[in-house]
This record gives C-alpha cells, structure tokens and sequence, in this order.
C-alpha cells in the first residue's frame, strides 16, 4: 500500500478551530443543539456565490480552503466529500414547499442545493477543479468511506493529492424528530460532562472538516494514514478481538498503540462499546473523546481525526478531551475508533512521521 | 403602482437571497439582470414561480420572461395588467 500523508487540516465546528489555537479556549453550551461558530464566510466565498449557499456549504467551502491553504496546495487531483444527511437545510426547505403549496410552485434553488453532492460540487466549482469528485453518503461511516477511496487513489497512482472531508449541517425539523425518538437527550445536557452521562440520546452538532491528503510527505505533514476498516454491524463481544486482528494487520500490536481516540456520545445504552475497550486492551492507554466539543453528527469522526492530527503533530493533549490519565509519551501510533447507535464502525491507524 | 414596485423588491430581495442588497439600492428602471443586479437563469425560474404564486400569472413562452422582468418598473406594469390575485 502507498503512503499516505495528511499535510493540511481546516475545520470549522463548535469550537474555535478555524483560530491559530487547539482547543485552549473551549465554548461550552447549556443546550443539546451544538451550532457551528461561524467564520467570516465572506473572506471566503463571492456574495454572488453565497446566496444560494445553505450553511453546510459555506462550512464545506471554509474547510476546504483552510485545508488546501494549511497544506500548500491550489487545486487538488481529487474532492472526495462524506456526508451522512447532505444539505438537510435545503432539503427541509423544498419538502416544507412541496407539502405547504400542495405540490405547486417549486422553486428550483433548494431542490438543487439539497443534493447531498453540493459541497463537493461547490468546492470544485470554487477552485475551477474539474478532477474526480465524489460523495460518499454512509451515515457514521461517510467520512471514513472517503478514506478509503483516498488510499485507493493514491495505490492506483489516479492522484498524489485530494482533498477529504465529513460535512454535516443542522435542520431543524431533522433534528425536532431526533429529539422526539430519543437520539437526542430528552433533558438539556451540555457538552460540559458528556462522557459521565447517565442517560439515552447524545447532544448533536454540525460542523466541516477537511484534510489535504497527499501520497509525498512534506514539512507541513501531521501525520501518516496507515490503514483505514469500516463494519456496518460489530457486537461487543467481538470488537476487541476485531481491533487486534486490525492491528495486526498492520504489524501493530495493543502495546504499540500510544493513544486511542474515542467517539463517546454521552449515549448510555451505545457508550458501552467504548467502555469495553476503556476498561479492556486500552486500558494502560492514553484516551480521549471528542464528541462533547464536536457534538454528534455522521461525520463527526472527522473531527477526531482532526483532533488525532493535531495531537501528533503538537505531541499535545487538550486537557478537556482526556478521559483518562496516563504518564506524558510519544504520541506515534494512535487508533482511532468510533461507531453510531451501535452501527456503521470505524477503525483508523495514523502514525506520526 | 409605488406599493407594487416596493412589494418586488422586498420579494426580489428576500426570495433570491440578496443579503447585501437594500431596497433603496434597486432603481425601478435598473436592469435586473446582466450588468444591472446580475441576476441569472435560475432566479429567472423563481421569479417565474413567484409571478405564478403570488399574482396568479402563468407564464407559458419563457420568452416572456425576458422582457417581462427587465426591471421593477415593466414586472410592475406588467403584473398589474395581468394578475388574477
């Protein structure tokens, strides 16, 4: 398998990632709706451009850029997007249309936004970048699934360097129905002790994240994409055998493993996975989570793996994301590993180079 | 006439998400698209949509369209004489 390099980073999400800090000025909300805090999209993006634009977009066109920029490259070979919901905005806006005027007077500007291959469609529209594009939509495992066709880019030689993503936005309407079945917390959590929850349902948040990938290392390079594995269905039982074989697979062993990221939700009934490997083969592990910065969404993974970048590259860790304690090492080998309502698993290795 | 013209702004403004666009700044005589407003095709179709919607005009020939919206003052003209709403 060829190298793959992860040489620039843009994020925009709930917390202040699109600044020059990490995560040493973190937002706290008081509600289970986690909004993005948005950029000056017009440093960014034409006004003629933005109008149509739904926030998702915008976010996706920010990321992008930040990533292109961080990694020193114009215009990529490739724009492979993952998103679980695509623009839900838009969407909501023309099924509200439809039903509202008994089917008459579609506008065409939200049916053609709400495509879930807007952003990467944007993206390229915005660099003039007529490479491969392509969307993965594959609910927690979309940003993950472009990964994947990434490292596949690069071994058959299509491309040396391709911006990936996860974007996801709000909807209200989405989000009033996940609150009514219970995905949502029925009381108003927080995201100030998540992972301590005793109760069902998570908090949910938007946000873009986007990496530049490249098959040459650089100076600018966070870290090294070793291997990428998705499960749509994983029990407990076998998920630490399933994590081994990963890893051995990738001539790893679980002491090689100097920190694992965890996609905790606050979730009692799903957090259980991860409480399993907590307390399991990672237990002598360094641990982190991130959901209660991010909030949930389908491709909230990707902030992970932003999170995951950065640490290796600062050899840092955000005291808030800790979930456990152990004593300050090398952070060479880190796995990544998260999962959605019990479904749609994902294992990442990255490694520092 | 003059409530109809203001009417359209409003409506040209809020429905094609003229963000950084001020009523005051939209002449009656102002070409709305080209090197006027700079509208384009697709807001062509929504002004469509909306002459339909809110005024009851269906416009069958998109020829139409072109000189029908080719500032406030014609669509205002233009609505006046035709509108069964």
């Amino acid at each position: 398998m060829k190298n793959c390099y992860i040489n620039g980073l843009g994020c925009v999400s709930a917390q202040k990632t699109t600044e020059s800090g990490f995560l040493d000025d973190i937002v706290f909300y008081d509600t289970n709706i986690l909004p993005v805090i948005n950029p000056n999209y017009k440093e960014y993006i034409p006004p003629a451009a933005a109008r149509r634009m739904a926030k998702g977009v915008k976010m996706g066109v920010v990321a992008s850029s930040l990533a292109l920029k961080d990694a020193h490259v114009e215009v990529p070979d490739a724009i492979i997007t993952g998103t679980g919901m695509g623009c839900l905005q838009d969407s909501e806006k023309f099924v509200s249309a439809i039903i509202d005027n008994d089917e008459e007077f579609l506008t065409p500007t939200s049916f053609i936004q709400s495509t879930h291959n807007t952003v990467g469609a944007q993206i390229a529209l915005g660099l003039q970048c007529k490479a491969y594009n392509f969307t993965y939509v594959h609910s927690a495992i979309s940003f993950e699934s472009c990964l994947i066709d990434a490292q596949m880019k690069f071994n058959e030689d299509e491309a040396s360097t391709i911006l990936v993503g996860g974007v996801d936005e709000h909807g209200k309407h989405t989000n009033d129905l996940h609150h009514l079945i219970g995905h949502i917390k029925k009381e108003e959590a927080g995201n100030t002790d998540l992972i301590n929850s005793k109760t069902e349902g998570s908090i949910f948040g938007e946000g873009a994240i986007f990496c530049t990938l490249s098959d040459e290392q650089t100076e600018h390079s966070y870290a090294k994409l070793v291997d990428v594995e998705i499960y749509s269905q994983l029990s407990e039982e076998h998920l630490e055998s399933r994590i081994k074989t990963f890893l051995e697979a990738n001539k790893l062993s679980i002491e090689d493993i100097d920190l694992i990221v965890l996609g905790n939700n606050g979730d009692l009934t799903f957090d259980s996975y991860y409480k399993t490997i907590e307390e399991g083969i990672f237990k002598n592990t360094q641990q982190v989570y991130y959901k209660h910065l991010s909030g949930e969404f389908n491709t909230a993974s990707a902030f992970g793996f932003w999170l995951a970048s950065k640490i290796i590259k600062k050899q840092e860790i955000p005291t808030l994301v800790k979930i456990n304690d152990q004593p300050k090492k090398i952070y060479k080998n880190v796995l990544l590993y998260n999962q959605y309502r019990g479904e749609n698993h994902s294992l990442v290795v990255l490694q520092s180079c | 006439m003059e409530g109809l013209k203001l009417e359209l702004k409003e409506k040209i403004i809020e429905q094609l998400n003229l963000e950084d666009v001020s009523i005051e700044e939209i002449g009656d005589d102002d070409p709305l698209f080209g090197d006027g407003l700079g509208l384009d095709s697709i807001d062509a179709l929504e002004l469509i949509v909306m002459l339909d919607k809110d005024y009851g005009i269906k416009l069958t020939d998109p020829k139409e369209g072109k000189k029908i919206f080719e500032s406030v003052a014609i669509m205002a003209t233009y609505i006046t004489a035709n509108r069964t709403k």
